[in-house]
């Protein structure tokens, strides 16, 4: 029933687990998105670059860590729900893990584990991938201008009018689907 | 441990999972309610410096539901109760939303050649941008970035567009310029 057009061997559920680990593992100090890109899009080929970017807007639209639904995104496409379950398993394992170590720390010492100004070189490094990913995604989508004119708008929206992202999207999602509508001369046949 | 603490877990964070809409951090003032306020999990300090944990741990950042749930267990039951407390709120967080994301992926993957889905992925993909690069700058103005830490942003840019590089090497770079405190 799962059939997946790119063309990749359907992944294991271990290789479902295991990078999604590896994802999480990698996104000290942030940058999960990027991450997951890098590893999902470019490393493993699971998903396209358009498949990938509608999938995260669908993640951020829906209740839930952006990132966690992204692991059950990806794991129903592959496994269904036992897939799902194990990419999410995958990513929450290991930190799950070291926030437990951290919670044991500051509770017993009440102190916070002195990480932070690691943490801060990390952060900065994380936000560049963030634009990294901008505009290495951005490069493909947005060539014509009104594609750039949604980019622009909701780039406003969010990082300058801090709108909250249901009100951002009921301005700009009528117009992106309406250009992205398909339109072929052959299609009413 | 009384399983009363464990049903308020439960609750608590099963209820939050749905509001979640936009990503976990917009529930946060909602959960600093219920657990500081509503249940006394927490003090007001003990929340933020909880906060500040779960950021400096990878993965997904709700991870501070783990910690606030640590405590709650905690208060109950001691270090046994604390990490049950940890795991069940952990799992109560992300299994509503999670359950969601599930029928809809399904729903999704159904419709391959629908029209709506190609208009979705076509149309949607510039949005995505946008959202992105805002949320790289969001983060950077909650990070307090200074001029330093801006230019060594800029750097790993460029260093990411152009290069191929392996990501970790530059993330640990970065990481060994912060704890040397050049930023």
């Amino acid at each position: 029933m799962t059939d997946d057009s790119s063309g990749t061997e359907r992944p294991s559920l271990l290789e479902l687990a295991l990078t999604f680990n590896k994802i999480a593992i990698a996104s000290f100090g942030g940058g999960l998105s990027a991450w997951s890109r890098e590893v999902v899009v470019v490393e493993r080929k699971w998903m396209t670059e358009e498949e990938f970017l509608s999938a995260l807007t669908i993640c951020r639209i829906l209740p839930g860590a952006n990132q966690v639904n992204m692991a059950v995104f990806v794991g129903v496409k592959f496994r269904g729900i036992i897939g799902a379950i194990a990419a999410t398993a995958g990513l929450t394992f290991v930190p799950v893990l070291i926030v437990l170590g951290m919670a044991w720390f500051y509770f017993t010492y009440s102190k916070v584990p002195a990480m932070k100004s690691v943490l801060h070189g990390m952060t900065a490094a994380a936000v560049a991938m963030t634009f990294a990913m901008a505009f290495k995604t951005g490069k493909k989508c947005l060539q014509s201008p009104i594609g750039i004119a949604l980019f622009v708008a909701m780039f406003v929206l969010s990082a300058v009018l801090r709108m909250p992202l249901v009100y951002a999207l009921a301005i700009c999602g009528p117009l992106a689907l309406w250009w992205g509508w398909p339109r072929e001369p052959r299609a009413e046949a | 441990m009384k399983p009363g603490t464990l049903l308020q877990i439960i609750a608590v964070f099963g209820s939050l999972s749905i509001l979640s809409i936009g990503g976990g951090n917009t529930v946060l003032p909602q959960m600093h309610l219920d657990a500081v306020k509503g249940h006394d999990w927490l003090s007001n300090r003990q929340f933020a410096d909880v906060f500040a944990i779960s950021q400096a741990a990878p993965g997904p950042s709700i991870l501070i539901v783990t910690l606030v749930g640590y405590a709650a267990g905690m208060k109950a039951g001691g270090l046994a109760g604390a990490i049950l407390g940890a795991l069940v709120a952990t799992v109560a967080m992300i299994l509503p939303a999670g359950l969601l994301v599930y029928f809809t992926a399904r729903f999704w993957n159904s419709a391959k050649e629908a029209k709506w889905r190609k208009a979705v992925e076509k149309g949607f993909a510039p949005l995505t941008v946008g959202l992105v690069l805002a949320s790289g700058v969001i983060v950077a103005k909650s990070a307090d970035h200074g001029y330093r830490e801006w230019a060594l942003t800029a750097v790993a840019t460029v260093i990411f567009t152009c290069t191929k590089t392996n990501p970790l090497i530059v993330v640990g770079v970065a990481g060994v310029i912060g704890w040397l405190g050049w930023v």
